[in-house]
């Protein structure tokens, strides 16, 4: 543990050769020590080349260059030509890595660490510098992107406005595909074709125009008829074509006009005017936000950088702080909890089937984990049913009233008991396991001597148990702290203060993010990405602490 | 004699009793109490699916009013369950294979090579997986949204996509567990096949691969229950009704006003999900018990 944790890139860097401090390999060495006296993978360099192994590396490679020329071609299209040099580079690194002969460690950690590499170190550090950032609603691209939105979105019809009238199309599927509008000028019956990009004109060649100077059909596009554009009459009011004047907007299916933007930036003030009442937001760089004299802002702002923002408002913001200590109070004990309780009950039940005398144990086995094979997200809400409080069966078995739900406590450990009887399974299985593999002299050795069965399970048997499982219950610990499933899909973090909707009772602190990343309250990307970091802290500062105090303790027993 | 034996024998056969309850007996109260725990939900969930009326409010412990197959009938009329069940099947058979594979490959690396980088390659993994994938998942969605618009066959709403993600995480935990069996197989054997002439290859496939089948079929059957049971990022991914697993498409069945009258063919929805796992569960549960204490960690 002694070693500083560094990037995945170092695995595989310069592989084939051992670090001068590491223990001698064992493997014959062909050549005395010379110029290269680490390499230990000398020896298969003399192993045969097999006829399947041949045949094995040519399909897979042949694959990898039939995948990367399938990946290149949309890469050129859309002259992405960084993403291009990427997919190239890592190709020939394949290509290098499997038809040289050395290099022999990371031909085999290569390939998991490709997909490490792209879905999970990228996206991690791709949230850490999300948690910097004031990204969410309204807050999503550059400041052109929402200069360019502001005024769009402020384009109206005003008297004289030219009127078109409109056909709706799309490339591709009348459901999904990209829409397009194509709008006949009723003065010269030319045809012209725009989207977000602008407006231009097509070929009168290429369109059918029918009576009322609608556009039946176009090359290339199709044009969809009333119901599929009605089903998507929102993405079509919500389209804003630009034009040199202003901007063309749809009025209804099947007429659009010319409008003008009441809002239009202005270069010199650096900020938005509104032509019509002549109001104006200046933009502040700080907040990402234009902001009018009064403090009023305009919905759309873009990303900026807000430094250090967004850990400092977890502390210090009273609204926040209060209710997220509460929460990561809760997640410790939910995660001790579940992880102890399981250990607990599997343990008892494991010790109580351990005897030769026992009979009976396999049925009662199979019986027993019966709950760990269950499809667990059916289970949590069909256990969430069961506490149902009006026609549950946790109440009307017992004859209770209680409205498990509906109080912080009785949540609580309601969710505690469904991990219980979820995770039971599990630790009695492989307790079963480490109490096979205990010796069985050592406890007869300890009765020999005098001992009670509680002295010798205190003293040897549990022991052992926890040398042999303590790994497993720390990553037991660390899936339970983030364990979003039992959460959401029972209580979804319900009951909730009546002052406080986004902080309940039973909320984890990953549920408690995911709220805030894609609840109803409008997306906090920024603040979410930096309580999944402080998530990410605690639950590695605890993990370490655990792994480095098991292996002082396994040093004593092993 | 034996008229003395006769008039002890009650108090003897009390106390054999009560000494076989001190050893044996109290094991099966335990057994049987934790038995009844396990099954009591499981017996709802049956019970409500056999329930001819299907709604949760109707639904007993026992059933009373007739047992039908109806709500199995109405899971597949009224709903995809059919193509649920078929994605959920393709993408937790192939996702755990291939995870298994890919972390046999880095666990024989890290077991049996030693290399610069090694150790920290190892802490490094441990470090990663502490932090799970969907707490990125914002990120997750973005690149994602990048990657539809330049390849929609690997984009949102299709199992291919879904499973390159579950694939970024192969390397984390059944590494460090498979890297635990590899170090307890003896060295001499891929030493002495070294020595007549193997490929590192060889060694790999033909004498690592079939020796550390039990912590194989242990990590796959693990890998495939977790698959089966990722709801967060399959929600996000799959929102068109065919492409849906089956977590996604039954925790849609029990939503808001629906969820009392749904319940008993999301009842039959469960039975039916849980038989492959059951099934493979109570085949591979003796290499369960043996692999897992060998270097065991839970995904």
């Amino acid at each position: 543990m002694s070693t500083p944790p560094s990037g995945p890139g170092s695995v595989t860097r310069t592989p084939g050769r051992e670090p001068a401090g590491s223990p001698p390999s064992r493997l014959p060495r062909p050549r005395p020590s010379g110029s290269r006296p680490s390499r230990s993978q000398v020896t298969r360099d003399h192993a045969p080349i097999t006829l399947t192994g041949l045949a094995g590396k040519v399909l897979l490679l042949g694959l990898t260059a039939g995948v990367a020329v399938w990946a290149a071609f949309p890469l050129i299209a859309a002259g992405m030509w960084a993403g291009l040099a990427l997919l190239a580079a890592s190709t020939a690194g394949l290509f290098y890595l499997y038809l040289t002969r050395r290099h022999i460690p990371a031909k085999y950690l290569v390939p998991g660490t490709l997909f490490l590499i792209a879905f999970q170190v990228f996206p991690v550090i791709y949230t850490a510098s999300t948690a910097f950032t004031n990204f969410g609603d309204g807050h999503r691209g550059s400041k052109d992107d929402a200069i360019v939105a502001i005024q769009s979105s402020s384009v109206t019809q005003v008297p004289g406005s030219a009127e078109y009238a409109l056909s709706i199309a799309t490339k591709g599927d009348p459901a999904t595909g990209p829409l397009v509008f194509l709008v006949t000028d009723p003065g010269t019956g030319a045809v012209s074709i725009g989207d977000t990009g602008g407006l231009r004109q097509l070929d009168a060649a290429d369109v059918t125009v029918g009576t009322a100077g609608k556009v039946t059909a176009a090359d290339g596009y199709t044009v969809l008829n009333f119901g599929q554009a009605s089903a998507r009459s929102k993405e079509i009011t919500d389209l804003v074509v630009p034009t040199a004047g202003g901007a063309l907007r749809s009025s209804g299916l099947s007429r659009a006009y010319e409008g003008k933007a009441v809002r239009a930036y202005e270069a010199g003030c650096d900020c938005v005017r509104d032509t019509e009442t002549g109001r104006t937001w200046t933009a502040d760089e700080e907040a990402g936000a234009f902001v009018a004299s009064d403090g009023e802002r305009l919905a759309q702002g873009w990303k900026v950088n807000v430094g250090l923002r967004n850990f400092t408002r977890v502390l210090t913001d009273e609204n926040i702080s209060g209710p997220f200590l509460g929460t990561l109070i809760w997640n410790f004990a939910f995660a001790i909890g579940s992880t102890g309780g399981t250990f607990l009950l599997g343990m008892l039940i494991a010790l109580a089937l351990h005897s030769p005398r026992m009979r009976g144990t396999n049925l009662y086995r199979v019986l027993l984990v019966l709950p760990y094979a269950m499809p667990s997200f059916a289970m949590l809400l069909a256990w969430r049913d069961m506490f149902n409080a009006d026609f549950g069966l946790i109440n009307s078995l017992f004859g209770l009233d209680v409205d498990w739900f509906g109080q912080a406590w009785t949540a609580r450990f309601a969710v505690i008991l469904v991990q219980l009887w979820l995770g039971y399974p599990y630790m009695f299985l492989v307790a079963t396991g480490a109490l096979q593999a205990i010796p069985r002299e050592l406890t007869e050795a300890t009765s020999v001597d005098g001992a009670s069965p509680w002295q010798s399970f205190r003293a040897v048997t549990l022991p052992l148990l926890l040398v042999a499982l303590s790994p497993l219950l720390i990553s037991s610990f660390a899936f339970n702290f983030n364990n979003f499933n039992a959460i959401y899909l029972t209580t979804e973090g319900a009951p909730f203060p009546a002052d406080n909707p986004t902080n309940g009772a039973t909320d984890l602190l990953i549920t408690y993010t995911y709220r805030l990343a894609f609840g109803g309250q409008g997306a906090q990307f920024g603040f979410a990405a930096a309580i999944s970091l402080f998530i990410f802290a605690i639950v590695a500062v605890v993990s370490a602490v655990s792994f480095r105090r098991t292996r002082q303790q396994e040093e004593v027993w092993a | 004699m034996s008229a003395r034996s006769e008039l002890a024998s009650p108090a003897v056969a009390n106390r054999r009793r009560s000494r076989w309850f001190a050893q044996v007996g109290w094991r099966h109260v335990v057994a049987v109490l934790a038995v009844l725990f396990s099954l009591f939900p499981i017996v709802f969930v049956l019970s409500a699916a056999l329930n001819p009326l299907g709604t949760l409010s109707t639904t007993d412990l026992v059933p009373t009013g007739g047992v039908s197959l109806g709500n199995f009938g109405g899971l597949f009329e009224r709903t995809a369950f059919g193509r649920w069940f078929l994605n959920s099947l393709l993408i937790a058979g192939v996702a755990s294979f291939a995870s298994v594979f890919l972390s046999a490959l880095a666990a024989y690396a890290f077991s049996r090579m030693r290399f610069r980088g090694r150790r920290v390659g190892l802490l490094s993994l441990l470090l990663i997986q502490m932090f799970p994938q969907f707490l990125a998942i914002v990120a997750i969605y973005l690149i994602f949204g990048a990657i539809t618009d330049l390849w929609p066959s690997i984009g949102f709403n299709t199992p291919w996509g879904l499973l390159l993600l579950y694939l970024g995480g192969a390397l984390g935990v059944n590494t460090w567990l498979m890297k635990g069996f590899f170090d307890t197989l003896p060295r001499e054997l891929d030493e002495s096949a070294t020595v007549d002439g193997a490929s590192h290859a060889q060694v790999f496939f033909r004498i690592m691969l079939p020796l550390v089948a039990p912590i194989l079929a242990v990590a796959g059957l693990l890998a495939f229950i977790g698959t089966i049971n990722e709801f967060l990022m399959a929600n996000v991914f799959l929102t068109s009704t065919d492409s849906k697993t089956l977590a996604v498409g039954m925790y849609g069945l029990l939503q808001s006003n629906e969820r009392d009258s749904n319940f008993g063919i999301f009842a039959a929805g469960t039975l039916l999900t849980a038989i492959p796992t059951v099934l493979v569960f109570q085949l591979l549960q003796r290499y369960i018990v043996s692999g897992l204490t060998t270097g065991a960690v839970k995904g």
